[in-house]
């Protein structure tokens, strides 16, 4: 299929003697949000791990835009146009909002290693400019020389999607993006998540709050157990059966 | 801003510049001005900023950096014995050869980080040091050390002039490198070593090691190969403490394995940690500090103490004697723990966050007297 950024085959992973996923198919298409939900312990992190290279499966492959990922490193990942948001927001907490914002243009714009001393951060007019504008499309342009660090949970990952967007990402994987956070960061992220699905960036994401997933998904994959129970439309996922039964109807998080 | 960051570095080299040739006036009210001590200062001035650049910008603590002062030396002595008394070539091969011993020293302690990188550092250390003593005293010569002799080749020299009587002096061009002159040539040094360490911390290359400090993971995540930024630091500073080491030659002739003993790598540790990690200036606060202290403090006797406490009743005086002098003389080092103590326990941040915390104070007061008007 031409239109899928990433494509996972068969894959197998067990630890010890705990199958985390059973024989794993899944295609996430081009400019859609593709949810991941299922129960705690269905191995949705583990299934994230082994996208980005963290985890090398037992068997199968993972394809990114054709090529395969297995056993590259974190940073050639990203360099293939993956990125990711973690499960806690982790970001440079001592440097500024902008200076975090930069270091991923310069990623962008450098690549894996570049050795160059003679040259002040005020000279790079154009990527300090995309910075600033990737800060204020999340709002925060206006508290871009803070520390990182003092800020909210919310606002931390905010600050990480804004990482993302600068470095325009072909996929984006994001972990639970609200959890832990507080009624009000999640509807900001929320927004924040619709307003970028019309970037056109193809995002993955992992989520337990049925609210933030019926509101941006296109496509819900339900995991349980290590298995793929069901793919499909939000509408679908809601009023099929064996969803219902395995993790909607016990005890909707 | 571009404008900006350009004239504000101007100002920073100018005002620096004026500061370090003008050393030989501001420090001689307090006694502190002649050559030797001089000379030490701007050394180890080179020393810890290029520490800094490693320690302080990436957070890799590293105990090994003597290595590389004593490879400078040794490189300089040899530069000395084989090609020309030039202090010129010494330091360019002791800054260079300080380097590829750097790149294999840093290549295998990188592959680990936090204290298993310091172990396999601190192991390095012990290891040159050992083995300046024993494989390598055809270079090195031993207990010994490495020193001119008159039938050295000198081959530059000899095609210019004959060899005259007596040991020759490093020298720069005809200029003697010993006393005020050789001062002066390792302060230019040590203005260009600044220059360099400004620039490193005004460029990405200096953003992204400070980001690998904050959080090495994330910068893998980012798409950074954090490895090589890594090594680039660790050569870099250890250039820094090569040409240190190569001038501690050109202004002394004379090279020993005691210089890459770990007691010296722990002293720029310190001087670091005291002035202030990861600031621009704080290592040169650290090691004005220290080597100012450590040239009163180990120079003070019983003797001087004796006087020094004469105006008590002869028990006082005796007991006040006994109490302080193991804290003097070869004791000094005693002295520089106890102060390191106290910094690390009340000043984490070195002095100069000392100094912020007063600005701070300062400026809230005002603050609030303002507000109370
Ligand atoms: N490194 C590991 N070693 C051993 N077992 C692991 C490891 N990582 C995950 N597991 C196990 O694999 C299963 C799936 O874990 P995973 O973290 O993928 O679940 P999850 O769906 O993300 O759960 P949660 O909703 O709690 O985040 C769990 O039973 C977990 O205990
Ligand atoms: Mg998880």
């Amino acid at each position: 299929m031409a239109d899928s950024v990433l494509k996972i085959t068969n894959v197998n992973k067990s630890f010890g003697g705990l199958k985390a996923l059973n024989n794993i198919n899944l295609t996430i298409e081009k400019n859609k949000v593709h949810a991941i939900i299922g129960p705690n312990g269905a191995g949705k992190s583990t299934l994230l791990n082994v996208c980005i290279g963290l985890l090398a499966p037992d068997t199968g492959k993972v394809l990114f835009d054709g090529k395969n990922i297995i056993g590259k490193q974190a940073h050639e990942i990203n360099q293939m146009g993956l990125a990711r948001v973690f499960q806690t927001p982790e970001i440079f907490t001592e440097l500024t909002l902008l200076e975090n914002v930069m270091i991923a243009a310069l990623a962008k714009q450098e690549g894996a290693f570049k050795f160059k001393i003679f040259r002040n951060l005020a000279e790079e007019k154009a990527m300090m400019q995309e910075s600033i504008d990737a800060l204020s499309s999340i709002g925060m342009d206006n508290q871009m020389y803070d520390i990182a660090g003092s800020m909210s949970r919310g606002n931390k990952r905010r600050l990480e999607l804004a990482m993302c967007l600068v470095q325009r990402a072909k996929l984006l994987l994001l972990d639970e993006p609200t959890a832990g956070m507080s009624r009000h960061d999640t509807n900001q992220t929320i927004k924040l998540l619709k307003k970028i699905k019309a970037d056109g960036m193809t995002k993955i994401i992992i989520e337990h709050d049925m609210h933030v997933v019926f509101s941006v998904a296109d496509t819900i994959s339900v995991l349980a157990r290590g298995e793929i129970i069901a793919t499909g439309t939000p509408d679908e996922i809601k009023n099929n059966p064996i969803v219902q039964a395995a993790y909607l109807g016990g005890g909707n998080e | 801003m571009h404008i900006k960051q350009k004239r504000s570095d101007l100002l920073v080299m100018s005002l620096f510049t004026i500061i370090v040739l003008s050393m030989p006036v501001w420090l001689d009210p307090v006694g502190a001005n002649y050559p030797d001590l001089l000379q030490k200062f701007v050394i180890f001035g080179i020393f810890a900023i290029g520490y800094n650049i490693l320690f302080g910008l990436t957070g890799y603590l590293s105990f090994g950096h003597a290595i590389f002062l004593g490879v400078g030396s040794y490189a300089a002595v040899w530069s000395f014995k084989l090609l020309s008394m030039n202090a010129v070539p010494a330091v360019i091969f002791a800054t260079l050869l300080a380097g590829v011993v750097a790149a294999l020293v840093g290549y295998v302690s990188l592959r680990r980080s936090g204290i298993y990188f310091s172990i396999l550092t601190l192991a390095f250390a012990q290891m040159f040091y050992n083995l300046a003593y024993s494989v390598l005293t055809p270079i090195t010569n031993g207990e010994t050390g490495l020193q001119l002799s008159l039938d050295d080749p000198r081959v530059i020299d000899r095609l210019v002039s004959s060899a005259g009587e007596g040991l020759p002096v490093p020298e720069l061009f005809g200029i003697s490198m010993s006393g005020y002159s050789g001062f002066y040539f390792c302060a230019v040094m040590l203005i260009m070593a600044f220059f360099l360490s400004l620039k490193i911390f005004n460029s990405p290359f200096g953003l992204k090691l400070k980001a690998i400090k904050s959080n090495q993971h994330r910068m893998k995540y980012t798409g950074y190969n954090t490895r090589p930024y890594l090594l680039s630091a660790f050569i870099i500073s250890g250039m820094f403490a090569g040409l240190a080491g190569g001038l501690m030659a050109v202004t002394d002739p004379l090279a020993g394995a005691e210089r890459m003993q770990w007691t010296a790598s722990g002293e720029v540790v310190l001087m670091t940690i005291l002035g202030g990690i990861g600031t621009l200036y704080g290592p040169l606060l650290g090691v004005g500090i220290i080597k100012y202290l450590e040239n009163i403090f180990s120079a003070i006797n019983e003797a001087s103490l004796q006087s020094f406490f004469s105006f008590m009743p002869h028990w006082l005086n005796e007991m006040m004697v006994m109490l302080v002098s193991p804290f003097v003389g070869e004791g000094w080092q005693l002295t520089l723990g106890l102060m390191f103590m106290l910094i690390v326990i009340f000043l984490p941040g070195g002095i100069t966050e000392g100094f912020q915390k007063i600005k701070t104070k300062l400026t809230t007061n005002q603050k609030i007297q303002q507000g109370d008007e």
